[in-house]
């Protein structure tokens, strides 16, 4: 994969993601999307606010084509997403890692072959099938489940773990595609608020010491501030701010979630970080 | 109860309104036409009746005692009908997988396919392992192999069915999932959905066997193999007393899938 | 990730059968009985290959399908029809009193216990092992099949009633006892509400068996559709079996959809 080479040393001349006038309109005529346009120059941490129903999942999901895009671009080291062909499409996805919400692991599959399952995109079928992967690709999951802390479980089933060891297999599995971009959908909101952080904290400081550049839904201002280095709010299926995480003002959430006391919400932030 | 603010309570209650008495008797009265209907269309001769009763104790007497002389010679097809019913069986899983991946809309690929995969499901359940028996046995001759043949053609579309149901309510989450790491589409059928599937199919299985056990006594009345082809016979020989062996070794036999199926049924769930 | 890191390059998932000796057994054993069972079978190989031959000189006599006697197609049907519906009838009656001798929670321990073993070992006998006994006692025709029939699904709907009064919740029965009420009455208001809506479901799920019951006591002379599609069979009449056949599947096809509609909307 000549393209995952490629994509880190951009730099500033090449945007690392771009996402120019995207828009999604649902059969039922709903407008999850409208003219969504932003760029990614350096591989950071992106909280994408918004509140329920603005399209933050559609935006996430667009990007991947898990939802297919009405119109716009989707340029991921300067292909344009939105165009490939089914085969390509699978191409881009593996450079595309992705954790979700409800951590979506095969439940009755252990902990070793959700993890395994990052790499489905660099084996054929029958390999996978009798789960053959490269020794390889099998050191690399070994090393990712002590990176994410749960050395040892390795046979466990996935369904035997709590929820902060599902999603932190979850992350495990995006990470094992060594992906050029993360996009991750609400990954605390099934969690408790101890557990949300850590898992946070966990996602930037790999999404760090990678170097990859992630995408993050997430429903609690408080996290965003504390785990971001940029916010996108949507409103209304439309990029209503762009900018800092540090520079979020009560002006600006009020924009984004309507009218609201706002000051206690991001006092709680500054205290965190001290 | 001469009291001045007595209220006027009805004296008179019905559960149902009468819409819904004139609809119950709408229905009662189409069950028993119907039923008036089916019973003097088949011409039962009811001088029949008369005797019944001695002739049902007639053939308990000549049946009594039984000839347990016979039963070696019934070992060899007792055991050929749990092999029927098991290869049978084993046949039907691994069409049934594919067919069901077809019949189910959330995998299958068209409108053309998922129409394929839901006649083989009509066409297989809706013809008794004893009429796939006939056609067997027209084709490759008497004997075993036409009953594991009917055997599966019976059994896929009952596998298939309930297996594509278990598909379409698959959880569409780690479907998801797989889909984003960008795997094929196999893929995602073979590491995303069927071990979400799996315990339907292995239960399912398990008690199709059990069902298939039963189906394959009968096999051998259409040449099908087994141990019908013994009870037909000596019922046709009038051999009362071997027929009462052949039926408490069917009783047995069946009695024991029974329990093995629903042991193993236990222990996966 | 560096390559030197000493982390396992192999990995095999945990076996299904608990250890990896057991698993391998597990293997051994089915190809072992798969090897025993297709030996005991003494399949004619010659005659089997010949069977692919013969199976596409059937098909090709099969098409297309003979309805020019559909006079007599149509008369098994409704032959089958009524039978399914007559016997569905006599074995509801009959399953009423079967199915509270054979409830746990009502009946008395040795007519529970008489009432259970007359289920196990009606349950246990095929249809058509039945309905040859009937055709002995009664002669060919679709008596046979009818009393056949009845006796299955009374054993089945038995079952089914005994096991939801057996889920029936206690307090109602202990209230309707509280207020002295008889047997009869207790079974009237405390278990019938309980169960009537499952058990008119299982009814008419057993119409539905008893449609696709009724085209295969013809086999062994028990009348219906099974007897003319036997007969077309013996006789080669191979045109005419496919229409019968189809004719079966349309006929089943439609008892299961009726069955649905009508359960889905007990609901």
């Amino acid at each position: 994969m000549p393209a995952a080479q490629e994509a880190p040393s951009a730099g500033g001349a090449r945007p690392l993601l771009a996402i120019e006038g995207l828009a999604k309109t649902y059969p039922g005529g709903t407008r999850a999307l409208d003219e969504v346009t932003f760029r990614v120059d350096r591989p950071e941490v992106i909280a994408i606010i918004g509140s329920s129903g603005a399209g933050k999942s559609t935006l996430i999901r667009c990007i991947n084509r898990l939802v297919e895009p009405t119109a716009g671009r989707v340029l991921l080291g300067g292909t344009d997403i939105v165009k490939l062909a089914p085969k390509e499409l699978r191409a881009a996805r593996r450079r595309i890692g992705m954790i979700f919400q409800e951590f979506n692991l095969v439940d009755r599959l252990t902990v070793m072959e959700n993890l395994l399952s990052g790499r489905l995109g660099s084996v054929g079928f029958l390999a996978s099938w009798m789960r053959r992967y490269p020794p390889q690709d099998i050191a690399n999951a070994f090393a990712m489940l002590e990176r994410v802390g749960l050395a040892g479980l390795h046979d466990s089933r996935a369904d035997a773990l709590s929820g902060g060891q599902r999603q932190r297999v979850g992350i495990g599995r995006a990470l094992m595609q060594n992906p050029d971009l993360l996009l991750v959908d609400e990954p605390t909101a099934s969690l408790d608020p101890k557990t949300a952080r850590q898992i946070m904290r966990l996602i930037r400081s790999l999404a760090e010491e990678r170097a990859t550049p992630a995408l993050v839904n997430i429903h609690d201002v408080a996290l965003a501030q504390g785990f971001a280095d940029r916010v996108v709010g949507l409103q209304g299926g439309r990029v209503c701010y762009d900018g800092p995480a540090a520079d979020l003002t009560p002006e600006v959430l009020t924009r984004i979630y309507g009218d609201e006391d706002w000051s206690r919400t991001i006092r709680k932030a500054d205290e965190d970080e001290a | 109860m001469s009291a001045p603010a007595a209220k006027a309570h009805p004296t008179a209650w019905r559960k149902h309104t009468p819409r819904e008495t004139a609809i119950h008797w709408i229905w009662m009265v189409a069950v028993a036409l119907a039923s008036v209907w089916s019973v003097s269309a088949l011409e039962i001769e009811w001088v029949f009746f008369k005797d019944a009763h001695v002739q049902a104790a007639d053939l308990a007497e000549r049946m009594w005692p039984p000839r347990w002389s016979y039963l070696p010679t019934i070992v060899a097809p007792l055991i050929e009908t749990i092999h029927i019913a098991t290869l049978g069986t084993a046949i039907a899983v691994v069409f049934s997988v594919p067919i069901a991946f077809l019949a189910a809309r959330n995998t299958t690929a068209n409108g053309f396919t998922w129409a394929v995969g839901r006649g083989i499901l009509v066409a297989s359940r809706s013809v008794n392992t004893v009429i796939w028996g006939l056609l067997f046995v027209a084709i490759f001759g008497p004997g075993p192999l036409a009953g594991i043949a009917a055997v599966s053609a019976r059994s896929v579309g009952f596998l298939a069915k309930l297996v594509a149901e278990a598909i379409e309510e698959a959880d569409r989450g780690p479907i998801e999932a797989i889909e984003a790491t960008g795997a094929g589409t196999f893929q995602v059928y073979a590491i995303g959905i069927l071990p979400q599937v799996m315990p339907v199919l292995i239960g399912t299985t398990v008690y199709r066997w059990d069902i298939n056990v039963r189906e394959s006594s009968v096999l051998g009345f259409v040449g099908a193999g087994g141990i019908g082809l013994y009870l037909y016979a000596s019922i046709n020989q009038f051999a009362w007393q071997q027929v009462l062996v052949v039926l408490a070794a069917i009783l047995v036999v069946v009695i024991a899938s029974e329990a093995v199926s629903a042991w193993v049924r236990e222990r996966i769930s | 990730m560096s390559a030197a890191a000493p982390y396992p390059t192999r990995w095999r998932p945990p076996p299904f059968f608990g250890t990896r000796s057991r698993q391998n057994l597990a293997w051994v054993a089915a190809f072992a009985y798969l090897v025993w069972s297709v030996s005991t079978l003494n399949v004619d190989v010659k005659r089997t290959l010949a069977g692919f031959g013969r199976a596409l000189d059937i098909f090709a006599r099969m098409f297309p399908p003979d309805f020019e006697r559909w006079e007599l197609l149509v008369k098994g049907m409704t032959e089958s029809l009524q039978m399914a519906f007559a016997a569905t009838l006599v074995g509801i009656v009959l399953s009423i009193p079967l199915g509270i001798a054979a409830a746990r929670n009502l009946a008395p321990r040795p007519v529970y216990l008489a009432a259970r073993g007359t289920i196990v070992v009606g349950r246990t006998f095929h249809e058509v092992i039945i309905a040859i006994f009937f055709v002995k006692l009664f002669g060919f025709g679709p008596i046979a099949g009818l009393l056949t029939l009845s006796f299955s699904s009374a054993i089945f709907l038995a079952k089914m009633l005994a096991e939801d009064i057996e889920n029936v919740r206690t307090g109602p029965i202990e209230a309707v006892r509280a207020t002295g009420a008889g047997f009869g009455q207790l079974v009237v208001y405390a278990i019938v509400p309980q169960v009537l809506t499952r058990s008119v479901g299982t009814a008419i799920y057993r119409l539905d068996a008893n449609v696709r019951h009724s085209t295969i006591v013809g086999i062994v002379g028990a009348g219906g559709i099974g007897q003319t599609l036997s007969a077309s069979f013996s006789r080669y009449d191979y045109d005419f079996s496919l229409a019968i056949l189809l004719g079966i599947i349309a006929l089943v096809a439609l008892g299961e959809w009726f069955s649905d509609w009508v359960r889905g909307r007990l609901r």
